[in-house]
């Protein structure tokens, strides 16, 4: 008889503490996803970067019932179990107190199901998404329609590029110790110090590093992807929206690192077709003397290949004659 | 045999106390004339001069280091014969030489005075006591490093510091930090409580315990070493284009990791070998304290996971120095070895910085609830299980890299799963503060604390496992936040639990308890407004280990900053509460402060050289609060006043 008494007080409290959870958690959740969702960054510039704001907001939306939860719990103990109340009784000890296999079955359940879900729907997201933004490595598994060429030897230097549905536009990001620079094949392979891109197009980064692991954040446009010497990393997004874009270097290059960033633009394709062809033959001269565009630049002190990388500076790989002859004055 | 007569036959065979007339050797005499910190200090300056002289005499005849006037050979023999040397000088090699030369180990009895903190010793207590102010050492030189990088970005264009200085500062401050937290709960209270906590008179491997404690130390000279040559440019993770790239500063992170390596495998190994060996008759594996529990977790990851650093350590230092090219894209090695190798280890170290947090939370709430741990063995099932999968999550690092790009929902899915053992701490903590009656002392509060801290860290955890999401945050300050909330608050909140906890049995005198309140509030509160900032900042754009950053980030930077000050005070606050009670003004602690039923409460106090009398019998598990006609936890076979009561009363309630 008292153990159903118990019982009934046990439920009592959970029930209690589930309520004002669940209260709690809808306004939370309505509050964050109609106040703060379509603000949380890094916005809808781009479809990797609706794509992935909608799947923070989600996760958001699981965890704050999550989090309201424990928290709710952990005041509810404090406010009717701790030693000061004087009207608490007596905790009780023994094997009811020591596990409760219904109560841990149920734990165990629940928080697999979230993670399933969890993990499923990441998945779905990331291939659906071609990628969300993120680096794919040389053969990406998940690419948008008409990007075979963005990353094979298919693309030659006779290819170009026009506006139009399944033209991905393909631009290679050279990073080198602190800048990167930007060479759009598909326009002779001329090289730019800014990253110009046309709106309403597939873009495919082809990342690469001449020295150290560096790593193209475009942030705006929700393109993450480490470049890697003589790795071609892919990431594609689609540009939705005009604005300017920050590219930062995300991962620690050494001396200048903090210093790594420059600002790009997503024009409109009139716009961007007008800078291109400009640029392409304005700079026809200094794109004669560049290494011919490939996926990848051997960088070598010693002139060859990548060696005179990117403007006629030479390239320091490193401080002794390991990897070639210290480069002369330039 | 008369019961004394048995336990000095006792004693003699678990070396306690050594057969009377036996010759005490030179090494370990009370006085100067003997082996001691100074002598390996002594040692090790002769071992990196020794070093530093024979590397440059091999390489000297090389063009290009003549040219370059650095030369990484000379730096990593001097650092490797500098340990050598420390080593020497400590007597960490006596025994092991001697038996190679085939005579017979002279016996070393402990040093009774206080010269004993500074020597060899065999007894664990004593190198808990050494870990204690070893890993306070790391973590207050980290914590000014800290304390520089947020000085730095107050502003954004504004800069104290060079940005050589600054990325010298950022590498030093996580290196020493993440060498520190491989530590901070498994050195010194790991060593000096698992065997009072599974009732054995000593750890399996006494030398291997104090070696771990040396090697550990060194390990701190190892990586300052790298000041004077410009420090290493890479931040912890060392990822190697930029390694090899690096000065010789570099030199000091490779071997600094490398002999902090050979600490963690020894320590490692010598607790799981202590558990599996030597628990008390009557210590089964379901009676095992939670704390011992996640402890032997941890020493699985430590030995089978650091191996991996080691050998990635060696083939850097070779790289920088006999010019192999493991790491060295153009020669036939890559870029991505390095990268996957070290966080193959960083990522079970990932969890030897967890699980001993959740052992000491597991362990101090059932005593400060009056109730039995909920969920006993979930609780041990959950730690084994996360070690488990530890090994199996490591790409999520490497999740924008490029590499194994169709691997990445795999490894979204281990990453995700591993939250389900983690949560499992969740359900225990809940579970026992149910109908509790809970008593906020400051060991509570410290461990109270470490489910709101890790909440947000575990929670903020599975944003980042998340691939679509990971695009935004990361490499930038949102994980940055993420593994301080883990780290920080939980590891660290958990050691400054255990401190509070436990120091009253390790030196029989209580911290005081109003500062300690003051303490645990301002570290609780400015560690939240240091690190709750960072996520938003991280979410607008901000990488890691900048010095420069946008304009509009400056109010939440200064806002972290400010908070991050505050927070060091709050460690001044502890450590002058660490001194007044230690040594300014001591409280004698009673015998049970705390009123634990655990069986390390239940010997002598201060703890004996062989910590019980008789070897306990254990009868039951420690965890049996308001429970009317339970056993007593173990029997002690000797009249031990036993004051751990079943009620809820206080020592102060009487």
């Amino acid at each position: 008889m008292s153990s159903e008494k118990s019982m009934e007080k046990d439920t009592n409290h959970l029930s209690r503490i589930f309520w004002i959870t669940a209260v709690i958690s809808v306004a939370a959740d309505l509050l964050f996803w109609f106040l703060v969702g379509p603000h949380v960054p890094p916005g809808r510039m781009t479809s990797s970067a609706s794509d992935d704001q909608l799947d923070f907001n989600i996760l958001m939306v699981i965890a704050l019932p999550v989090l309201i939860g424990v928290w709710v719990y952990f005041g509810y103990a404090f406010a009717h179990w701790g030693s000061k109340k004087g009207t608490a009784p007596e905790p009780v000890g023994g094997p009811a107190a020591r596990s409760n296999n219904k109560v841990s079955f149920l734990w165990i359940a629940i928080t697999t199901v979230v993670v399933l879900f969890l993990a499923g729907f990441g998945t779905v997201e990331l291939i659906v998404g071609n990628g969300s933004g993120g680096g794919e490595g040389p053969n990406p598994v998940w690419e948008p329609t008409g990007a075979a060429k963005a990353e094979t030897a298919a693309l030659t230097s006779s290819d170009s590029w026009s506006p139009g549905a399944n033209h991905v536009l393909v631009v290679q990001v050279i990073a080198q110790q602190w800048k990167f620079t930007y060479r759009y094949p598909q326009f002779g392979g001329f090289e730019s110090q800014q990253l110009i891109l046309p709106n309403d197009t597939t873009i495919a980064f082809n990342v690469t590093s001449l020295d150290v692991i560096h790593s193209f954040w475009a942030y705006q446009l929700e393109v993450k992807a480490d470049a890697n010497p003589q790795e071609n990393n892919v990431a594609f997004t689609t540009t939705k929206q005009t604005g300017s874009v920050t590219v930062r270097c995300s991962e620690l290059c050494g001396l200048w690192h903090g210093a790594m960033y420059d600002y790009g633009k997503v024009v409109s394709v009139s716009d961007f077709q007008n800078w291109a062809t400009t640029t392409e033959s304005a700079n026809a001269a200094n794109t004669k003397d560049l290494p011919a565009f490939a996926w990848t630049y051997v960088p070598d002190a010693n002139g060859a290949a990548g060696g005179y990388y990117p403007d006629g500076n030479v390239t320091p790989y490193s401080t002794v004659e390991t990897y070639g002859a210290k480069q002369p004055a330039s | 045999m008369t019961i004394s007569a048995e336990r000095t036959t006792i004693d003699e065979a678990s070396g306690a106390t050594p057969p009377a007339g036996r010759k005490q050797s030179w090494t370990n005499r009370p006085g100067w004339v003997s082996q001691h910190a100074g002598t390996a200090v002594i040692g090790a300056i002769l071992g990196y001069v020794f070093g530093h002289w024979l590397g440059n005499y091999i390489t000297s005849g090389y063009p290009y280091i003549a040219n370059s006037g650095q030369n990484s050979s000379a730096n990593a023999l001097a650092l490797v014969f500098a340990v050598v040397g420390w080593l020497l000088g400590i007597g960490a090699l006596n025994y092991p030489l001697a038996k190679m030369i085939g005579k017979e180990a002279v016996h070393e009895d402990p040093v009774d005075n206080w010269s004993k903190y500074f020597r060899y010793t065999q007894d664990h207590k004593i190198v808990g006591i050494q870990y204690i102010v070893g890993v306070l050492l790391f973590l207050f030189t980290g914590g000014l490093l800290a304390m520089a990088i947020r000085t730095e970005l107050l502003s954004p264009t504004t800069h104290v510091f060079g940005p050589g200085t600054y990325i010298e500062i950022v590498s030093e401050h996580g290196t020493v930090m993440m060498m520190m937290a491989t530590s901070i709960i498994l050195g010194p209270l790991g060593n000096y409580f698992v065997p009072l906590l599974i009732g054995s008179r000593r750890m399996a491997f006494p030398r291997i315990e104090a070696f771990s404690f040396w090697i550990f130390l060194a390990g701190f000279g190892v990586i300052f070493s790298a000041l004077p040559y410009g420090g290493f440019p890479t931040g912890w993770t060392g990822y190697a284009p930029l390694q090899t790239q690096a000065g010789p500063g570099m030199i000091s992170y490779l071997v600094g990791f490398a002999v902090i390596g050979l600490g963690m495998m020894a320590a490692g190994f010598n607790i799981a070998a202590t558990v599996i060996n030597y628990r008390a008759p009557g210590m089964t594996w379901s009676r095992l304290p939670i704390f011992v529990w996640a402890l032997l977790a941890t020493a699985a990851l430590l030995t089978l996971a650091t191996p991996t650093l080691f050998a990635a350590g060696l083939f850097g230092t070779l790289d920088k120095t006999v010019q192999t090219a493991f790491y060295v894209t153009e020669h036939g090695g890559s870029s991505y070895l390095w990268q996957n190798l070290f966080w193959f280890f960083g990522h079970p170290e990932v969890y030897i910085m967890a699980l001993p947090g959740f052992g000491i939370v597991a362990e101090i709430l059932p005593v400060f609830t009056r109730k039995p741990l909920f969920a006993y063995k979930v609780a041990a099932a959950g730690m084994i299980g996360v070690s488990l999968l530890s090994f199996f999550v490591w790409q999520h690092h490497l999740f924008q890299s490029g590499i194994n790009p169709d691997m990445r929902p795999l490894f979204m899915l281990t990453t995700e799963l591993i939250s389900i053992p983690t949560g499992f701490i969740f359900l225990v903590g809940m579970g026992t503060l149910y109908k509790a009656k809970i008593r906020f002392e400051v060991p509570m509060l410290f461990a109270l604390a470490v489910f709101f801290n890790f909440l947000i860290g575990g929670i903020t955890g599975v944003f980042l496992s998340d691939v679509p999401v990971n695009v935004t945050v990361h490499g930038g300050f949102f994980v940055l936040s993420h593994f301080h909330y883990t780290i920080m608050g939980g590891l660290l909140f958990a050691f400054m639990a255990g401190l509070y906890y436990w120091l009253p049995k390790m030196t029989g005198k209580m911290m005081n308890k109003k500062v300690g309140l003051w303490h645990f509030w301002t570290m609780f509160i400015f560690f939240n407004l240091t690190f709750f900032p960072m996520f938003i900042i991280g979410l607008l754009g901000q990488p890691r280990r900048v010095f420069t950053y946008a304009k509009n980030l400056t109010v939440w930077n200064d806002f972290s900053s400010i908070s991050a000050f505050l927070l060091g005070f709050s460690f001044l606050i502890f450590f002058a509460n660490l001194m007044w009670s230690m040594f300014i003004k001591p409280e004698k602690a009673p015998a049970n402060p705390w009123n634990s039923l655990g069986l390390e409460w239940q010997t002598a106090n201060p703890v004996p050289v062989y910590n019980f009398e008789r070897i306990p019998v254990i009868m039951t598990d420690p965890y049996h609060y308001s429970e009317e006609g339970a056993p007593a936890v173990a029997d002690l076979g000797v009249n031990v006043p036993v004051t751990a009561a079943r009620t809820t009363k206080t020592p102060d309630q009487k």
